[in-house]
């Protein structure tokens, strides 16, 4: 897998972000956290990519890494076939502007001291876009349209905003700068539904019409069902399956995948879940267990899945990281 | 018909403003029968938890309960209890679990001693005998390794097994009400499936009944009997579960279940429902949900819409269902 898509706007290969423990009075560094650990990701321009997993599981990590909001430890990014560690500082600034990040909170997104329309300029500001105040200001107001703010309330306070309406203002500042893809860390889990659905509008309608990639990091399978053009799913610091959302909610090839699908609640009034899906708890991603990550809340395991890695197992339509998975790439499709 | 285990009459209740009082539960009434669990649901700001912490008087301060609500529990109306027998009948009558185990739990005693607390401060129990009764409690709960888990501290519990510990401590004196605020909220979706299968099978086994606080139908369904739907400090409709989530009547209901992400409306537009929930003190007159809803017409900005009962179970406050007013 190390071939790289031509028309890809992003890909991630083999990404690794440790974190160090440290522990005693010297505070040396006893061991690491393997928050994200050898993850591979391709994002096509204008598609809506949706990382899923539990907490702890490293989605967050895998997305301020590609803003190298944290250093990784190891891996390779290419933006539009270009590898990151190749950039000069000046192409750098560039690729940082190019993908902006939506956060879950946007009560503590915002600065409390910076009015709105400062909040919204600072990235205008901060890439020299456009000449002078009176061109940021109108900018500002051209932004808080598209995000259906009026424009009056530039000079208030994000306090005085509901929380709809405070990641309205999120959403126009990371469009400030004109990004080509925008990183939605569970940018509507916070919202009440009835809020979340007119943000999940809205960054449709963005998208449609500034030809925006997402990357839509979130644990609501609801959603993602819903928005996403493909997923990706991570359990404990690595990617194990991906495919295209219709086929991953239809027919999940991992084991997790399947224990993930099967804890969703149904809304329909005659059709109560009647067990739990998954067994036990998540492990903590200090110290993964051996071999595949899933294996001691795995139903299907084999013996060897506690002591082997599992193979990464290409279909046409995505991947899946489990020994079972070659078995039915197999049955599927005879050797030549 | 039997009297309720638990049954709430003209609550409300407001905190001090600047220009006087505002009130954040309004008039609400429910009721709930023995080993019934009844939702109540709500989006943020609706006064579900308020409601919640009402049930055990534990209201902070400087809110405070209206004169003139009644919460009967048992027949015995809570609100003229003296601290005494209301402590007494905390733990014993009514348990409460919150939504967030890592902050409910002290951090430096371990997870066994906490449970052994609770038993002790209302049963004179042995020690032996409170100590098993604490590992048989983590049994019902499903703590495994109980044995071994009695002598952990919070920190080295998993979430969902700090929420575990709590529903066990909550069990720990047999309630025959459980006050569950947002249980699975801050868990992940496979730990939240199991949580949520307990509280079901908790309610079964015991006979105990359950008020479930939750802003997710999903729950609502997993759960649930009956369910009433709160908005803007006031119960604007109830019935069983198959009624609300399959037959709702409000428009505000009706507008939260569409809103809600489905496969079926993959491609398509997301229903809305405009504007924001309005804050407390800041309600509109009239009918509260009307400056949003998509169907309000002549009556609705200046009367306040009357209960209009649809069936033996469901009621919805809505003046398109009100057939005294003309359309």
């Amino acid at each position: 897998m190390t071939v790289l898509s031509a028309d890809a706007l992003l890909e991630v290969r083999g990404l690794r972000t440790y974190f160090p423990i440290r522990s005693g009075i010297l505070r040396r560094v006893s061991g690491h956290v393997r928050a994200v650990d050898g993850v591979d990701l391709t994002i096509f321009p204008g598609e809506t990519l949706a990382l899923v997993g539990e907490s702890g599981c490293g989605k967050t990590t895998v997305g301020r890494s590609i803003l190298q909001l944290v250093a990784p430890t190891g891996g390779n990014i290419w933006y539009r076939g270009v590898a990151l560690t190749f950039l000069s500082p000046e192409a750098f600034r560039t690729y940082r502007r190019q993908i902006q990040i939506v956060m879950q909170d946007p009560g503590s997104a915002l600065d409390p001291r910076f009015t709105v329309r400062d909040a919204i300029a600072e990235g205008l500001e901060a890439f020299a876009i456009g000449a002078n105040h009176e061109e940021h200001t109108k900018r500002v107001a051209e932004l808080m349209r598209s995000v259906s703010l009026d424009p009056a309330a530039m000079w208030r306070f994000p306090h005085e905003f509901s929380g709809g309406q405070r990641q309205r203002i999120c959403i126009a500042r990371a469009l400030a700068v004109e990004p080509a893809m925008l990183i939605c860390d569970e940018a509507t889990s916070a919202l009440d539904v009835s809020i979340q659905a007119q943000i999940l509008n809205l960054l449709t309608d963005l998208q449609a019409a500034r030809k925006l990639t997402y990357l839509f990091i979130t644990h609501d399978l609801g959603v993602v069902r819903y928005f996403a053009t493909r997923v990706a799913v991570m359990y404990l610091g690595r990617i194990v399956e991906t495919g295209p959302t219709e086929r991953i909610f239809t027919a999940p090839r991992h084991p997790y995948t399947k224990a993930l699908l099967a804890s969703i609640p149904s809304l329909d009034p005659a059709r109560r879940r009647t067990r739990p899906a998954a067994l036990g708890d998540v492990p903590s991603p200090e110290r993964p267990p051996p071999g595949c990550h899933y294996h001691p809340r795995c139903a299907a395991r084999l013996e060897s899945c506690s002591r082997e890695d599992p193979p990464v197992v290409a279909f046409a339509d995505g991947i899946c990281r489990c020994v079972l998975a070659d078995a039915e790439r197999e049955a599927a499709a005879p050797a030549a | 018909m039997s009297a309720p285990l638990l049954a709430v009459e003209n609550l409300s209740i407001s905190f001090p403003g600047e220009a006087g009082p505002v009130r954040v539960v309004d008039r609400v009434s429910l009721s709930i029968a023995l080993g019934e669990t009844l939702a109540l649901v709500g989006e943020s700001g609706s006064g579900k938890s308020m409601t919640a912490l009402a049930m055990m008087r534990l209201v902070p301060k400087p809110g405070r309960i209206e004169p003139g609500a009644r919460i009967a529990f048992e027949g015995r109306n809570l609100l003229s209890l003296s601290v005494p027998d209301m402590r007494a009948v905390r733990g014993a009558g009514i348990g409460m679990i919150f939504q967030e185990p890592m902050t409910s739990l002290n951090p430096v005693t371990t997870v066994g001693d906490q449970v052994l607390e609770a038993i002790e401060l209302h049963a004179k129990l042995p020690r032996a005998q409170a100590r098993s009764r604490v590992i048989e409690l983590f049994g019902l709960v499903g703590i495994p390794d109980a044995k071994r888990r009695f002598g952990a501290y919070p920190h080295q519990l998993s979430g969902g097994l700090k929420q575990r510990i709590m529903i066990a401590m909550a069990m720990a004196m047999r309630p025959r009400l459980l006050v569950a605020d947002e249980p699975t909220t801050a868990l992940d979706a496979t730990i939240r499936a199991q949580i949520l299968e307990l509280l079901r099978d908790l309610a079964t086994k015991t006979g105990t009944a359950v008020l479930l606080i939750t802003h997710d139908f999903g729950v609502v369904n997993e759960v649930a009997d009956r369910v009433a739907v709160m908005y803007a400090g006031e119960i604007v409709e109830e019935g069983t579960r198959a009624e609300l989530l399959g037959r709702p009547h409000h428009p505000y209901t009706q507008g939260l279940l569409r809103s809600i992400p489905k496969a079926e409306a993959r491609g398509r537009r997301l229903e809305e429902i405009k504007g924001a929930v309005p804050r407390p003190g800041h309600w509109p007159t009239g009918c509260r949900f009307h400056p949003r809803c998509p169907h309000a017409f002549a009556p609705c900005p200046g009367t306040e819409p009357k209960r209009t009962t649809l069936s033996a179970t469901q009621a919805a406050c809505c003046h398109l269902l009100d057939r005294s007013v003309e359309p």
